[in-house]
């Protein structure tokens, strides 16, 4: 691995961009995503995802940064799936899955003047799989204060959350407007999705938002603890992956750098893996057995 | 601190009548508890039970008749679908109900830590409060949402089914835990079952559902086969055999058939 050492990697301005945007949205996800994982939104987090991808591309058009298309259309289609009844299993995988449908619809729409009134590819290939390199700068607050927005949520409201994931009628019981905290969790996910569309774009971002919640909670059976290996991970994977595609420059076939959504991606599934497969993969049986 | 007089009810149900989709569940169904009192609430499925739980919780408003409670409520639910990876430790559901509708992240206290280990030893599960609610087998998260559902110190515990999908062993220990409980503590209990049985060993009165209507009183006056026929609007029977009680409607075809389900009968008791 010669990035570290060569020249640049740590003078290059990209690369500081990279390693603070990409880091901020690591924590964001891997914050956040713990609570996707225990409430089983993560079919929820999908396709909010996937619809952030309609805002993003239409930002394109507007000649906007595609932060505030993922971020506008994914926190109004979490509003949408609230509204037609997210909070029945049954009604809601279909009222998800149809506002999914027609988001990704009018992507389709917008990836095709994207592509013909820019006569470029690279919109498409921005939204769908992120350029953490091409970062604008002066988008780091903005990432900021959607972060601390989305973290704040799940903080703030952790014990509720965590009560009602383990059953909505002992929250009920305790006075917690359940209706009220799922929705505002639901928009802190959809904040969360936003920012990593960004990074490592949208279709690849609920990646960073199950992966690392998937693997921290096989680590330790303690709810707080887990959000904080989530975020550990999360960031050793991003900023991981941003020294690989930087080292990747040097690689071939072509010496282009190799895209630094792949390395991440594929840095959760080792992840993720390794974690499947230790031995301790039974945290519960030996806290158990030693209690 | 409140004080509880001995005389004051813990729980008032007067005249409550309750309806779901149009249909009239429950029917102006009254009887009151007192501190320290352990009361079933009997009846077969769809007698209107849940709902009559659901109304005292303030889930579910009546469509007449009002619910007095004096103190708070601790609610056990009749179950919880908890993925066994979920990472939530047994002492962190009984931490919940200390403070669970709070802001924020608990803070580590020695003496909320000394609470939950408290109320882990006195519902016996000391030995797994570090394990994951999800892997815990039904009798293990029984004793894990009663201790989450004491530990704020409720004057009324209700209970829904929570001897459902128990086995016998772990049966008989849970209703011997909530008759201590129950003593000791002085909090009245409500639980509700389908089999008066396992808990006639404990029940101090008994709520006896039918229909949406309901009978109560001390059991021996209660399972008497005037009181129920007058219930159910048919002649039924009480059996008493081997200590355990039968109710028993008689069939237009000169059989009887048993009106609850119990654990001699495999096909009614897999209802």
């Amino acid at each position: 691995m010669s990035a570290v050492f060569a020249p640049g990697f740590f003078t290059s301005a990209p690369v500081h961009v990279a390693l603070l945007a990409g880091g901020l949205v690591a924590v964001v996800s891997g914050i956040v995503g713990t609570f996707t994982v225990m409430r089983g939104q993560s079919y929820a987090g999908h396709a909010l995802a996937d619809i952030s991808v309609t805002g993003g591309s239409g930002s394109f058009l507007l000649g906007i940064s595609p932060l505030w298309g993922f971020a506008g259309t994914s926190l109004a289609a979490a509003g949408v799936m609230d509204m037609i009844g997210i909070r029945r299993p049954r009604g809601r995988d279909l009222a998800t899955g149809i506002v999914r449908g027609a988001g990704l619809g009018l992507a389709a729409l917008f990836l095709y003047w994207d592509t013909t009134f820019t006569s470029t590819s690279g919109a498409t290939i921005t939204i769908l799989f992120g350029s953490m390199f091409t970062i604008d700068k002066s988008l780091i607050p903005v990432i900021a204060l959607f972060g601390l927005a989305a973290v704040g949520i799940v903080a703030v409201l952790y014990r509720p959350l965590l009560l009602s994931s383990v059953s909505t009628d002992l929250a009920v019981v305790r006075g917690i407007p359940v209706r009220l905290t799922g929705a505002l969790c639901l928009a802190a996910i959809a904040l969360a999705v936003s920012l990593s569309a960004l990074t490592i774009g949208a279709i690849l971002s609920t990646a960073l938002l199950i992966g690392p919640a998937a693997t921290a909670l096989r680590l330790t059976s303690r709810p707080g603890l887990v959000m904080l290996w989530s975020a550990l991970i999360s960031l050793a994977v991003t900023w991981l992956g941003v020294l690989l595609s930087y080292d990747s420059y040097y690689w071939p076939p072509e010496r282009r750098g190799w895209p630094v959504s792949f390395f991440v991606v594929t840095l959760v599934l080792i992840g993720y893996l390794l974690a499947r497969l230790a031995p301790s993969s039974g945290p519960a049986r030996v806290a158990r057995a030693g209690a | 601190m409140t004080v509880i007089h001995q005389h004051e009810d813990m729980l008032t149900v007067d005249g409550v009548s309750a309806r779901l989709g149009g249909r009239e569940v429950l029917h102006d169904v009254r009887f009151s508890i007192k501190p320290g009192e352990f009361v079933g609430l009997i009846g077969s499925n769809g007698a209107g039970k849940t709902t009559l739980l659901r109304v005292i919780l303030g889930l579910l408003a009546p469509a007449s008749g009002q619910v007095r409670t004096a103190g708070a409520v601790g609610y056990v639910p009749q179950k919880i679908e908890l993925d066994p990876e979920m990472p939530l430790r047994a002492r962190d559901l009984v931490g919940l109900g200390l403070d669970g509708q709070r802001f924020g992240f608990p803070l580590p206290s020695r003496s909320r830590r000394k609470r939950v280990d408290e109320m882990l030893s006195a519902v016996g599960a000391e030995h797994i409060g570090n394990a994951r609610v999800g892997n815990l087998s039904g009798g293990e998260q029984q004793r894990i949402l009663i201790a989450h559902a004491l530990i704020s110190r409720p004057g009324l515990l209700l209970l829904d089914e929570p001897l459902a999908n128990l086995d016998i062993a772990s049966e008989q220990e849970v209703v011997a835990l909530l008759g201590r409980i129950a003593q000791e503590q002085q909090i009245a209990v409500l639980i509700s079952a389908h089999d008066m049985n396992p808990l006639l060993p404990v029940m101090d009165r008994i709520v006896y559902m039918a229909d949406g209507r309901a009978a109560s009183g001390p059991t021996e006056e209660v399972i008497r086969g005037e009181v129920l026929s007058r219930l159910y609007g048919r002649h039924v029977d009480v059996i008493r055999v081997h200590d355990r009680v039968l109710v028993v409607a008689g069939r237009d075809d000169g059989l009887a058939i048993p009106l609850e389900p119990h654990p001699i009968d495999p096909v009614a008791d897999s209802a």
